[in-house]
């Protein structure tokens, strides 16, 4: 038997290097890579932890957030088609006008 | 050393330097298709923790809808890597140490929310009936909540690409 912290240090590992790929890396293609790594992390976390503690309620969340990172993505790649028309790049550094 | 420690190990070294490869590669199409070896390889490891129907959405959802999604606008926008792996070089050894000090007080904070409860989803009886048609009982008794608020979040975006990429009128 596996013991619980393998799986949490795994997915604390993962979203360890998404999360520093996401600071580092300035395309938004990657960028929205490193949001799914991220997101696989955390539902490793989860169900695993359903798992441990016999619950349902922690599958139920991680389908949530499979959900969730379906409709991030659909937004994400539609806001990237527009990012790329206006500047035709996808390097984050260049939409610094977004900031206001 | 027994067989599914083994099994898991492979697994979960085969995702730390996956996501590793992914992070760090400069061509776009190589990272995507990197990733959806990596998301495999998560979904072996959902089998181990008897979730047989996260490891067969793992593979539909993410590797088959998402990736080929991604794929698909990357294609369509011909994007060149023009990524010169430069701005990995912004990282520094602070950086990196604070990220992994964070998480592991987040893994400490975890286990402490651990209880060692025995709920009422054992393994036995979830193999006794499946996982999926359980997932679906709760689902459509307690958890009903979470499932309206899925529609939800699944029907604002599909608005949202259509307004947002689809054909301009004024062009």
């Amino acid at each position: 038997m596996v013991p619980l912290n393998a799986y949490l240090i795994l997915a604390a590992i993962i979203f360890a290097i998404g999360l520093i790929g996401f600071m580092t890396r300035r395309s938004i293609i990657m960028m929205l890579l490193c949001i799914e790594l991220m997101l696989n992390a955390v539902n490793i976390t989860l169900i695993s932890l359903s798992h441990y503690m016999q619950d349902f309620m922690g599958q139920v969340i991680a389908l949530l957030i499979i959900a969730n990172a379906g409709a991030g993505m659909a937004t994400g790649l539609a806001l990237l088609i527009n990012a790329y028309r206006l500047k035709k790049t996808v390097k984050i550094d260049l939409f610094r006008n977004l900031r206001g | 050393m027994s067989i599914p420690i083994l099994f898991f190990a492979y697994f979960a070294i085969a995702s730390i330097v996956l996501s590793l490869i992914v992070v760090t590669r400069k061509n776009y199409i190589h990272a995507v298709l990197w990733t959806l070896l990596l998301f495999v390889h998560i979904s072996g490891i959902y089998l181990f923790l008897n979730a047989e129907f996260f490891a067969m959405i793992q593979m539909i959802v993410y590797a088959g809808a998402i990736l080929v999604m991604l794929i698909f606008v990357i294609m369509l926008l011909n994007v060149k890597h023009e990524d010169h792996l430069s701005d990995l070089s912004s990282l520094s050894i602070p950086k990196v140490f604070f990220v992994f000090c964070a998480l592991g007080i987040l893994v400490l904070a975890l286990q402490a929310s651990y209880l060692n409860t025995t709920g009422k989803f054992s393994i036995d009886f979830v193999n006794t009936f499946s996982d999926a048609k359980l997932l679906g009982q709760v689902f459509y008794s307690e958890a009903n909540l979470p499932l309206i608020i899925m529609g939800v979040v699944l029907f604002v975006p599909m608005i949202a690409a259509i307004v947002l990429a689809g054909k301009r009128s004024d062009e």
